[in-house]
């Protein structure tokens, strides 16, 4: 039997209307998306984030959007093909992971086979990290400074703008009325050209076009007298407007103060700047003017730059008030609690001077009362709980509802350490 | 630019047409598509078909491929064509005219292959296209269903997805209904007539447990579940039919990569020689032609294996050697009417096994490998003692022999047990360790996984407060082959694997019931 064959030409009207891929794409990517939120304290506490910057690219591992299936595992044997003359015990590749579990921890040189991995910029990352964090009760104050951004404002409707913005009721409606015109303009038409006739042509006309719509209406039964298409034109398209409107909300100041004595050892201060990092971080991509002041403190404390804050290792004693001091030094300065909101965080191992203590408390408590927040955390990794002073049960005393504590003992900690600090929808108790 | 236009293609094809009814080919009538490489992305991703369901992983593998393109890791194919009536193939726009006219010949191969392979006979060529669509307006109308939503239709066909293949493979052996298979039960219970009654003690009827569920060992697990989760809405019901079509439809190119592979192979070369190229065209021919069938050392390029055997079958058709004639006699028909006939009654399987010889395999330098330590090491080769191992070996890795066999055994009797099977992905890597039991915290991961996606079935009534629900997942393999004596646990039905023939294959086996 001949075989009958067709040829389709290209398209390029096809080739670039359909993206048939762009819902399912759209629905990976979210899910890589959820994937890598439900890991972020894993990812921080993997990747040293600090001090990087933000379009460095960061491999994240993605967990729970791989497809399972039943599979042989990988100690069967095989059939390959060799290039002649193949003899037994030859090599001929690489065993997947599976053959290094046993015993060893090296890295297997593919990554790919247990892991899933995406490619994301540490800016996506601290997108997708920060997206339902706030800086707390941030209060109006008088002299507002800071700009909130909101496109929210409506201003009528234009007649150009983006597809989203389409207002498909009055675009249809204004499609109706143009139709009517035309339509109207059609039956002048025909009734200019019979206006030697007696009767009134307008109305005569007019009254042929009801009939005719009558027709249309019962011509989906019938099916024979299909309505003429009308498309939309562009001039039928109408566009919501909108405009931006700047708004102004409150000062806000962030005090990060951090202990750089000599008992911060390189964990530590890894710990706090990671954490310290993280705020900095949060604050530049969540507001536009936030000021952030650096302070680090041994038994003296100095106002720094964030550079020095980030980089620079000191060592020394540990006056925990000589920091709050310098917190409290600066705000009468520069920062009047009735026209700022102010923040305040602290990244200490707690192993104050003991003669400091009731001095450091009182200091806590002072800074307490101008902050809106004042958050304290000690940094104890695993086991140094144990024979290290702590600052923990020193502010037990302290009783201010605006100050929190928490504890880092570990890399995990970090994150949700930080979360309970910024999170916002705070457990007011 | 390309270098051709429509006209070219259509005066190829008419000497292509030619040459393909001279070899005695016969196939369904053919449609080419021009398209761009997004197109031929998006068509490798959803396995060439034009109106298919969404879902994440088809995005998932179109970033990768676009990914692999763009980097210029893997080309493109030249070709892609889909079983149905008319067969649908698409060429790419910016291939050469050489390109295109081996693209075409070898398109006429598989159709021929589609086309009268027994293993498509139930692939229902001609509905193919519309089948597929219908499959995709009812799951987009599942999504788009307030009450029902992307999330719950996502969360069955991921689960689905990954028991997709676990069904019957030989689509030309019927199966049977139910009402038969109770049938056979009861003829089977019958004692067989003896002849020599007397001296005998008259063997008891026993009557045969009809209520079991399922009556013989099943392997079609989502239809299974489809028809006796009494938990499950319509909709997912549905769903679990249209992933088991879509298997359907798939496996008979799976269970015949390198035949019809080869075969389009052979068939292009053999009308590419025919057509009287000219020279430049030629040699660009004879460039692609051996980029697309050279050997793949360490692995198996079907295009390459597929082509050999085709080629050395019809050359023992028709000039056998001396020994050839001894050991097998005389061919009864030419080499061609042999080939014609192999490609209709022969699977990827058959094929190998009937016509994969020593010297074939020698010459193709076949080796049998196998993981020692951190490195593949070649364990036999195909010489003398060796080439029936790795043959046979090579059997158990193709087509359908690749995928694990899971069945569910009939439930041992238990009359107050009521059944119930979910399903839930299955978080295979997590399972997969050396050989030995899981660690604890390995397996607790993995059951939890398993719970979650039954749970999540809590839509279908699945988690109703009175069904208590059960995750079982054992793992058998050669070290312990399943044992035929040893009852099954009283009150449980579990999916059992029969891998006993492998090596330490890990497996795992999951069952869920709930008992009201």
């Amino acid at each position: 039997m001949p075989i009958s064959t067709i040829f389709r030409p290209f398209r390029h009207s096809d080739a670039e209307r359909s993206d048939r891929t762009a819902g399912d794409r759209l629905r990976h990517r979210q899910k890589i998306r959820e994937s890598i939120r439900e890991n972020i304290a894993d990812i921080i506490a993997e990747e040293s984030i600090i001090g990087k910057s933000r379009d460095r690219v960061i491999k994240v591992p993605i967990r729970g959007i791989r497809e399972y299936r039943f599979v042989y595992g990988d100690n069967t044997p095989g059939v390959g093909q060799g290039d002649g003359g193949s003899q037994p015990g030859q090599v001929v590749g690489k065993a997947k992971g599976e053959g290094q579990a046993e015993g060893a921890d090296k890295a297997g040189d593919r990554a790919g086979v247990d892991y899933y991995e995406t490619d994301v910029t540490l800016e996506e990352l601290i997108d997708i990290m920060f997206e339902d964090l706030d800086l707390p009760d941030l209060e109006r104050k008088a002299l507002r400074q800071i700009e909130a951004l909101r496109m929210t404002k409506r201003r009528g409707y234009r007649t150009v703008g983006i597809r989203v913005r389409l207002d498909k009721h009055r675009t249809v409606k204004s499609r109706v009325k143009r139709k009517l015109a035309a339509q109207r303009r059609e039956a002048r038409g025909a009734a200019d050209a019979r206006s030697d006739e007696s009767v009134d042509p307008v109305a005569a006309a007019l009254q042929e076009l009801d009939e005719q719509r009558l027709d249309n209406d019962g011509g989906a039964q019938r099916g024979d007298a299909i309505e003429k298409r009308f498309p939309f034109h562009v001039d039928d398209l109408v566009y919501r407007h909108i405009t931006t409107d700047v708004r102004r909300e409150s000062n806000a100041v962030v005090m990060c103060i951090m202990d750089t004595s000599g008992s911060m050892d390189t964990m530590k201060k890894y710990l706090a700047r990671s954490f310290f990092f993280l705020l900095y971080q949060f604050i530049a991509t969540k507001y536009r003017s936030v000021e952030i002041v650096f302070i680090s403190h041994h038994t003296e404390a100095h106002e720094v730059t964030e550079e020095e804050f980030f980089h620079k290792g000191e060592s020394g004693g540990t006056f925990i008030s000589s920091g709050y001091q310098k917190a409290l030094e600066i705000i009468a300065e520069r920062y009047h609690p009735s026209l700022w909101n102010i923040y305040a965080f602290h990244c200490s191992d707690g192993d104050n001077f003991d003669s400091d203590n009731s001095t450091a408390l009182k200091a806590a408590s002072e800074l307490a009362n101008v902050c809106n927040l004042f958050g304290y955390g000690e940094i104890k990794p695993l086991g140094s709980r144990y024979y290290e002073s702590s600052m923990l049960n020193i502010f037990r005393r302290l009783d201010a509802d605006n100050f929190q504590t928490v504890l880092i003992e570990r890399k995990e900690d970090i994150w949700p350490s930080f979360k309970a600090f910024l999170a916002k929808e705070r457990v007011q108790d | 630019m390309a270098n051709w236009d429509l006209s070219d293609l259509e005066y190829w094809d008419a000497k292509i047409r030619e040459q393909a009814e001279a070899l005695g080919l016969d196939c369904y009538p053919q449609e080419f598509e021009v398209c761009n490489h997004t197109d031929m992305l998006a068509y490798m991703a959803y396995s060439g078909i034009p109106s298919h369901y969404p879902h994440w992983s088809y995005g998932k593998s179109f970033e990768k491929l676009k990914t692999l393109y763009e980097y210029g890791v893997s080309g493109l194919p030249y070709e892609m064509v889909i079983n149905s009536n008319p067969a649908l193939a698409y060429l790419m726009r910016d291939n050469s005219l050489c390109l295109q006219i081996l693209t075409i010949a070898h398109v006429y191969g598989h159709n021929d292959f589609f086309k009268n392979n027994f293993t498509f006979k139930t692939t229902r060529a001609e509905f193919t296209l519309g089948t597929f669509r219908a499959h995709a307006e009812r799951v987009r109308g599942y999504t788009e269903d307030p009450s029902i939503g992307v999330d719950r239709v996502e969360s069955i066909l991921d689960a689905a997805h990954a028991l997709s293949l676990q069904r019957r493979r030989n689509l030309a052996i019927r199966k049977l209904t139910p009402e038969e298979e109770r049938e056979r039960m009861l003829q089977a219970a019958e004692p067989a007539p003896d002849p020599f009654q007397r001296l005998h003690r008259r063997s008891e009827y026993v009557q045969p447990d009809l209520q079991k569920l399922p009556l013989n060992p099943e392997e079609d697990l989502l239809l299974f579940i489809g028809d006796h989760n009494p938990y499950l809405a319509n909709w997912e019901r549905d769903l679990l039919t249209i992933v088991d079509d879509e298997a359907r439809y798939f496996i008979p190119q799976i269970e015949t990569k390198i035949m019809n592979e080869g075969w389009a192979s052979w068939v292009h070369r053999e009308i590419l020689n025919a057509i009287e190229l000219p020279q430049e065209l030629h040699l660009e021919f004879l460039v692609r032609h051996n980029q697309v069938v050279r050997p793949a050392p360490g692995g198996l390029n079907p295009y390459h294996v597929g082509l050999r055997l085709w080629t050395d079958l019809k050359r023992r058709f028709d000039e056998p050697t001396a020994e050839e004639v001894e050991e097998y006699g005389a061919p009864n028909m030419t080499g061609m009417q042999k080939l014609l006939d192999a490609r209709a009654t022969d699977r990827d399987i058959s094929f190998l096994r009937r016509y994969l010889g020593e010297t074939l395999m020698r010459d193709l330098d076949l080796f049998e490998y196998e993981p020692k330590g951190e490195d593949l090491v070649i364990s036999k080769v195909s010489d003398k003692q060796g080439w029936r191992d790795v043959k046979e070996q090579l059997l158990r890795n193709v087509g359908m022999a690749g995928v694990p066999v899971i069945r569910i055994p009939p439930p041992s009797p238990r009359p107050s047990t009521k059944l119930a099977y979910g399903i839930a992905p299955v978080n295979y890597d997590r399972m997969r360790s050396k050989g030995k039991a899981w660690t604890a915290p390995l397996r607790r991961k993995t059951l939890q996984r398993l719970r979650r996606g039954v749970a999540r079935r809590g839509s279908g009534g699945l988690s109703a407060p009175d069904v208590r629900k059960r995750v079982r997942v054992r793992t058998t393999g050669a070290e312990r082959p399943p044992d035929p004596l040893r009852a099954a646990p009283r009150r449980r039905c579990d999916l059992s694997v029969l891998a006993a023939k492998r090596r330490g294959p890990r497996l795992s086996l999951l069952s869920a019931y709930g008992r009201s």
